[in-house]
């Protein structure tokens, strides 16, 4: 029997990492949400079941992140996911879209996979065992996810009409998907601490140097100097139209009865 | 862990392995894999509390809830402790590998291909060999092993599709993870 005790921690390190936290939950709560809209309509059936599985996935992620969460700062893991208003969510900028089209959905879901690869890969090696344990067991997971959309990649940038779709959902998308390293308030304690092992600004570094080439190997562009350049500071609080609409559509049923449990 | 003298792990064993899988219910909670482990611990109340570790297939499974219910009705019932609870865990991760070999033999009797085997005690495979691992399948009809991955993803999280080019059935997978 090894399940943790949620170790005792000083109210700055406890803050810090309920910020680690809910970013991470808030990505996968929202890139699930979004693309659970493809389920009905996504290009063709096997994509359709395919799509609606990893977006399952991905919520239960947030959920399970969301439980971490409540264990630490002694909320309730429903009234985190369903409770705040839109301005309270921490999701990257790269969150912000609409669904779009196919080659849209593919290139933000690519940018998303990669970056989660590399953040999921540090958080297995956390000092908060809690984190650690679980991010081992979603790596196992995210490797479906991961191999699946580069299979769509590469078939969308083989043939000349879908590659300057995904050209373009790139050129648009670069700049917010940085956000998903945007540093966390009191990052450097959680560094010192291990918690994160290591700053999201390496992690950057590493996800860009893993993925360049592959975009550049497939004629697709790259982030622009004015990308790299982006506020990184207002990465995880920018919201969107886009996203209050997919936050009404969310939280309509929780919203209806406050509570309730079924 | 229970101490190897104490007759109530046999019990409680036996118990937790007719509590069938509420997705696949051909295969036990004990053949899947997903009990980490129990313990008696001594409660506030002066009593006993039987404490077990439930370890989910996959994080998001929507069954893990059904199985937590089953396993403490189940063992509620044996009344062996004053209290019984179940925790998910997930201080060991579950993989594929934990299927039992009785288990597996179900899966494959009952339709479903097992998952390849990766290896046990090995450190999880690197990202690079998953596709080379999932490529091929045994299709739990014929026992062709001339079939291809239609699609990693299935009805469930955990259920991938296959087709047998010579029997030319579909067939599903229990995924490797």
């Amino acid at each position: 029997m090894t399940a943790p005790e949620t170790p005792a921690l000083d109210t700055v390190r406890r803050d810090a990492l309920a910020q680690l936290l809910l970013a991470t939950a808030d990505d996968e709560f929202v890139i699930g949400f979004w693309d659970s809209e493809w389920t009905g309509i996504a290009p063709m059936l096997e994509e359709d079941v395919a799509t609606s599985s990893i977006s399952q996935d991905e919520i239960g992620h947030a959920r399970a992140l969301y439980e971490l969460l409540a264990e630490l700062t002694g909320q309730d893991a429903d009234e985190i996911a369903f409770g705040r208003q839109p301005e309270a969510y921490r999701h990257a900028a790269l969150m912000n879209h609409a669904r779009t089209d196919w080659a849209f959905t593919v290139a933000r879901r690519y940018l998303y996979e990669t970056a989660d690869t590399v953040r999921l890969e540090a958080l297995a090696r956390s000092s908060y065992e809690p984190l650690s344990q679980l991010a081992a067991k979603m790596r196992r997971e995210e490797r479906y996810h991961l191999m699946h959309l580069d299979t769509w990649l590469r078939r969308l940038a083989g043939s000349d009409g879908a590659r300057e779709r995904l050209a373009e959902a790139l050129r648009t998308l670069w700049a917010d998907a940085l956000a998903v390293f945007s540093p966390v308030p009191g990052e450097e304690v959680l560094v010192r601490g291990g918690e994160l092992p290591e700053p999201m600004a390496t992690l950057r570094t590493r996800w860009l140097e893993q993925i360049s080439p592959v975009l550049a190997g497939l004629g697709l562009p790259g982030p622009t100097a004015d990308d790299l350049a982006a506020g990184a500071e207002d990465g995880r609080t920018r919201r969107t139209d886009a996203f209050r609409w997919l936050h009404g559509e969310f939280t309509m049923v929780a919203a209806s009865e406050r509570g309730a449990t079924w | 862990m229970v101490a190897a003298a104490d007759p109530r792990e046999a019990v409680i064993w036996a118990a937790l392995d007719e509590i069938p899988d509420p997705e696949i219910p051909v295969i036990s909670v004990v053949e899947l894999g997903v009990i980490g482990g129990f313990a008696f611990e001594p409660d506030t109340r002066g009593g006993e509390r039987l404490t077990v570790d439930l370890l989910p297939t996959f994080v998001g499974c929507p069954a893990i809830d059904v199985m937590r219910d089953q396993v403490g009705e189940r063992l509620r019932g044996l009344e062996l402790a004053d209290e019984v609870e179940v925790r998910i865990s997930f201080a060991v991760p579950w993989t594929s590998d934990r299927i039992s070999l009785e288990g597996r033999e179900k899966l494959r009797a009952s339709g479903f291909a097992p998952p390849a085997l990766m290896a046990i005690g090995a450190p999880s495979v690197p990202e690079s060999d998953l596709l080379t691992m999932a490529v091929v399948a045994t299709c739990p009809y014929c026992g062709s092993r001339n079939t291809t991955l239609e699609n990693p993803f299935g009805p469930t999280l955990c259920r991938a599709i296959y087709h047998c080019a010579d029997c030319r059935q579909p067939f599903e997978q229990f995924k490797a993870v």
